[in-house]
């Protein structure tokens, strides 16, 4: 079972995001209202250790534990990445939830999160169909 | 011990466990985080239809799906498992104006009931908030090519000024639903 790794790994991550409250709608509204540190001090404090992370495999060059070189693919740039990131932004204060936090919010048993998460596929399908002819 | 793991973690335990998942997935496989892709896996999986875009090998991407369902699995341990406040401690101004502004008065839960409780499918506010919003999720994630994990954390932590892109783009699209689009639909 070589993806059993990332089934422990992702269930990791399900656990803190949701004991975090990452995947409330009522924090995500307390984050864009500016009412509270939460959110800033969790996404901020993610990018610091994984800034610094990242920065001592590359400097010490580590492997993967099967003796890969490491290697980070770089983020390419479109008009997509500030057109889609506003589209998206409009979208997560509406559910309160980016992709992740939809199927922590699926696994807790909030049914509405299904419903989120079909329309989700919609939109990505959508996007896959209209890619083509939209500005890039 | 028991009783830390059921209360709410604060930011400075949850955050700096989400960035050890950075290196954890580079260092067990080579792999970035970021979690909108497994929508066009599923996507490819499932409907391709000949779309280009979703004509792929997804099945070398694999491992995001068994990620993305340990997500779930997550919730359940987290929320059902441990056990988890019902209401979540939010500001008590944000309470008051989500109360004062959208009506809001039940604030179980982790998605108010008062917009997305299923039956409101039944109006507009149901489609806006269930559907409209899933959608736009699914659409702008894939357009801006990652979302929450994988440009505002991986990316960041990696300072791809595009990442830094999205997210500014991220915050313009929520701040302008939360300030003006909001008070327009309440």
């Amino acid at each position: 079972m070589k993806y059993l790794k990332y089934l422990v790994l992702g269930t990791l991550f399900g656990i803190i995001l949701t004991k975090s409250e990452v995947i409330s709608w009522f924090r995500i509204q307390e984050m864009f209202r500016f009412q509270a540190f939460h959110m800033y001090g969790v996404i901020g404090s993610a990018v610091v250790v994984g800034l610094i992370s990242i920065q001592l495999i590359k400097r010490n060059r580590l492997k993967t534990i099967t003796g890969e070189p490491i290697c980070i693919a770089d983020k390419q740039y479109s008009h997509g990445t500030w057109i889609g990131g506003i589209i998206f932004g409009l979208g997560w204060a509406l559910t309160g939830a980016c992709p992740g936090p939809l199927f922590a919010q699926l696994g807790s048993g909030v049914g509405a999160a299904a419903v989120l998460i079909l329309a989700a596929l919609a939109g990505t399908w959508t996007y896959s169909a209209l890619r083509e002819k939209l500005p890039r | 011990m028991l009783d830390f793991l059921r209360q709410p973690w604060p930011w400075y335990v949850a955050g700096p466990l989400i960035g050890l998942t950075v290196p954890a997935l580079l260092l067990v496989g080579n792999k970035a985080l970021g979690i909108s892709s497994s929508l066009r896996h599923i996507c490819a999986a499932c409907v391709p239809a000949g779309i280009p875009f979703l004509s792929y090998n997804w099945r070398a991407e694999i491992w995001n799906l068994f990620f993305v369902l340990g997500i779930g699995l997550g919730g359940f341990l987290g929320y059902q498992v441990l056990g988890h406040p019902d209401t979540a401690a939010i500001s008590p101004e944000t309470v008051r104006d989500l109360k004062a502004q959208m009506g809001l008065t039940d604030f179980s839960g982790l998605l108010p009931r008062e917009l997305f409780a299923l039956d409101n499918l039944a109006n507009w506010k149901g489609w806006v908030f269930l559907v409209l919003g899933g959608f736009l999720v699914g659409f702008g994630t894939r357009y801006a090519g990652g979302c929450t994990s994988g440009h505002a954390i991986s990316g960041l932590s990696n300072l791809q000024w595009v990442s830094l892109v999205a997210v500014i783009g991220f915050f313009v699209g929520g701040l302008v639903m939360t300030w003006f689009i909001y008070p327009m639909m309440f």
